[in-house]
């Protein structure tokens, strides 16, 4: 795998709001890197992963550049992206089942979507689970088929926006362990962001902090 | 319409009506009287019942209460309080000694209070949706709870902490009652005096008169409601300042106990009473509607039958497939509309804005004035009474009662749900589709239930812009009113009442048909 065509770059990034300077951030996150965004609420943090992800509310105005590999990201719409989400609400939509979230986060082309299905639940240990309705799940449950419907569908990069800040200590540790692994064997760039001096040692790479 | 010399004369022939003068007051003190009642009803009601099981229970009732429309209230209220209704059979002939009805005009009495009680009923459940709507911005709870720290008695601590901030929120609401209840006309031809009856219903009969100076005279008079209207409002209006100024002090005099105990008594007792009759009234229509021989001091028929409903089946079926065909696709229509702006307004990031008085504009005029304009602009334009017309006046009115409903709900919802969903490489158009609506079927479909509700109680917009050649099940009541005949107007009102009530039981019986998620995921918190 070529480092510098898959790593994630934001170069001379800076955001304001209402004219004020919120952040400034530059930096080249390589395939199964994870950079931590470290700051008190308030700083921007979100605002970032928003930019970045193509949500930016027009109370902000931002300049620089994010690339994926030589993709110009901020000139495409926020579905062309790449970027998956991961949010510390696991977000599973609660009008279709497991198996239904799952095929959600699958390319609509992807072949032999059962199969795939069956073997991502399986990975974390979730194996039948297809028709279960999600608020069946415990939390853990959910944040882990919440990870997967993200990594089917093949993000060129990873956002995680305080992913682990809603589930209990035991259940963190499993959790950080589980999605950094992951999005290691991936080979996929990731930006934390968090308040959560643990988290950002679990994740083990490069930090930042913002505030 | 006319020239300036007919529009003189127009002004002249209304000033020489006989009873124009009692008219006007009617209609301006019921409106501003049965406002005053619900909403003194409503605020005691909140003050003196919060977090109680009679709170949880009224307020399950209210939205049927409120679906239930005015011509069915108004013949059901009838019933409860004329001389031979059920209110004098309970008390008779044990405690009034009356062996016959007794002849008194309690109905239709000509200082419309019979009017008045019947708007209050309709007009309190519409006031205290809007409150309980308003009530979870306020963070009540917390303020209670500190004010009855500080020592304050629980019902005037709502009253001292709470309805202060309240009030502003309800405001808008309370016109639009206002402008609604100086100028209704199904209620007012049912309970309202006759000779004269109010200026709405006098209009309503110039309008109809074949005679082409009673038109002009109908013009003139609908000006002249909409002054009235707007008289009502600015009096309103007035006694609000006064009231402010005369509970500055009391707000903060420091008194924690006084009147506690009236308050509390008053607020649930309103309430309660309120709704009994509402209830009580739905189930004299029902007794009406399948009485056979009923002499007077008895509460129950001595016999019952279905022949009013049997002959009343035949008659029945086209004015319901019109009453659906409005129904539906106003509200179709306004659904449609509503979304739309909705969702606009999340793409664009657009925060709503003042331009939104236009939508509530058709609630805060009185509806005679503001139809009558449609009317002569369309027969200006060479547009025929028609189905379309009556779908396009209706629209007007459920197009804010649907934005009302759905506004809310729409606005809260997670943004999240949609980035995870684009994140994932769903465009924004299909994600509008597969995960917007979705989650929000069961407000959306709230919404369509009352709207369906709102168009199925019009009474006005389908006897003006469909001149009588579009009729509803409900114009078809209306005009039992005159006739007199209990049974037959029992069986119709009370198909009425039950309409819009199917509507509501679809609303929530679908999403959980449709295998939709059993908790709403809507108040998922924002962080970060």
């Amino acid at each position: 795998m070529n480092n510098a065509a898959n790593a994630l770059t934001l170069e001379q990034v800076s955001i304001h709001l209402a004219g004020r300077p919120l952040l400034h951030v530059d930096a080249t996150v390589a395939p199964g890197d994870v950079l931590t965004v470290m700051g008190p609420s308030g700083s921007g943090k979100s605002t970032l992963l928003a930019f970045i992800a193509g949500f930016l509310q027009s109370t902000f105005t931002a300049q620089g550049q994010v690339r994926l590999g030589d993709t110009d990201v901020l000139s495409l719409p926020a579905e062309q992206r790449g970027v998956g989400l991961l949010f510390q609400d696991p977000l599973l939509f609660p009008h279709l089942s497991v198996g239904g979230n799952l095929r959600f986060g699958l390319p609509h082309r992807s072949s032999q979507k059962s199969a795939q299905i069956a073997k991502a639940l399986e990975q974390v240990g979730l194996a039948g689970f297809e028709a279960r309705d999600p608020a069946t799940l415990s939390g853990g449950q959910q944040a882990r088929v919440a990870l997967m419907r993200l990594l089917l569908s093949q993000p060129r990069a990873v956002l995680l926006d305080e992913p682990f800040s809603k589930l209990d200590t035991a259940l963190r540790q499993e959790m950080r362990a589980l999605v950094f692994g992951q999005l290691r064997e991936a080979g996929l760039p990731a930006l934390l962001v968090t308040h959560d001096e643990a988290d950002a040692t679990a994740a083990g790479g490069p930090i930042i902090a913002l505030g | 319409m006319g020239s300036e010399q007919a529009n003189l004369s127009a002004w002249q022939m209304l000033f020489a009506q006989p009873g124009l003068g009692r008219s006007v007051a009617v209609s301006f003190a019921s409106g501003l009287a049965s406002t005053a009642l619900a909403l003194l009803i409503v605020v005691l009601f909140l003050a003196a019942s919060q977090g109680t099981w009679l709170d949880r229970s009224l307020r399950r009732l209210v939205s049927p209460l409120l679906a239930i429309p005015h011509a069915a209230v108004a013949f059901g209220f009838a019933f409860l309080i004329a001389p031979s209704g059920l209110m004098a059979r309970l008390i008779s002939p044990w405690l009034s000694g009356w062996e016959a009805p007794p002849d008194a005009l309690i109905v239709n009495d000509p200082w419309g209070l019979a009017l008045t009680f019947g708007l209050v009923l309709k007009e309190a459940p519409f006031l205290l949706l809007m409150s309980l709507a308003a009530l979870p911005q306020l963070q009540a709870e917390q303020r209670l709870r500190l004010a009855r720290s500080l020592g304050y008695s629980p019902t005037l601590a709502w009253l001292k902490v709470v309805l202060p901030s309240l009030y502003p929120l309800i405001r808008l609401p309370i016109y639009a009652v206002i402008a609604y209840a100086t100028s209704v006309v199904d209620m007012a031809l049912i309970l309202g005096p006759r000779l004269p009856p109010t200026l709405s219903v006098s209009i309503l009969g110039w309008f109809s008169d074949p005679d082409i100076t009673h038109r002009f005279m109908a013009s003139a008079a609908a000006v002249l409601q909409l002054r009235v209207t707007l008289a009502a409002l600015l009096s309103w209006w007035l006694l609000e300042q006064l009231a402010r100024r005369l509970s500055q002090r009391w707000l903060t005099n420091g008194d924690r106990q006084r009147g506690e105990a009236l308050f509390t008594v008053t607020g649930r007792a309103g309430l309660t009473l309120a709704s009994l009759a509402a209830l009580a009234a739905l189930i004299g229509l029902g007794l009406f509607s399948v009485a056979g021989f009923w002499r007077f001091p008895e509460l129950l028929p001595q016999s019952f039958t279905f022949d009013h409903w049997q002959r009343s089946a035949d008659m029945l079926a086209g004015p319901l497939v019109n009453t659906a065909l409005v129904a539906l696709l106003s509200t179709g229509l306004a659904a449609v509309l509503v979304v739309a702006t909705l969702e606009n307004e999340q793409r664009q990031q657009i925060h709503p804005t003042r331009s939104l008085w236009l939508l509530y504009l058709p609630l805060l005029v009185p509806q005679i004035a503001f139809l009558y304009g449609l009317v002569v602009a369309a027969e200006r334009l060479g547009i025929r009474p028609q189905l379309a017309l009556v779908v396009a006046g209706h629209l007007l009115f459920v197009l804010p009662y649907v934005y009302l409903s759905l506004a809310e709900a729409y606005r809260r919802l997670d943004p999240r749900w949609l980035y995870i969903a684009q994140s994932l490489g769903v465009s924004r158009r299909r994600a509008f589709w597969r995960v917007r609506l979705p989650l929000l079927l069961a407000p959306l479909l709230t919404a369509v239930a009352v709207g369906l509700a709102v168009s199925i109680g019009q009474y006005l917009p389908t006897q003006l812009l469909g001149a009588g050649r579009v009729p509803t099940v409900t114009t078809e009541a209306v005009a039992l009113a005159s006739g007199g005949n209990r049974r037959l107007i029992g069986v119709w009102a009370l198909v009425q009442a039950g309409l819009p009530l199917v509507g509501f039981m679809a609303a929530v019986a679908l999403p959980r048909w449709l295998g939709a998620p059993r908790r709403a995921p809507l108040n998922v918190q924002r962080q970060g």
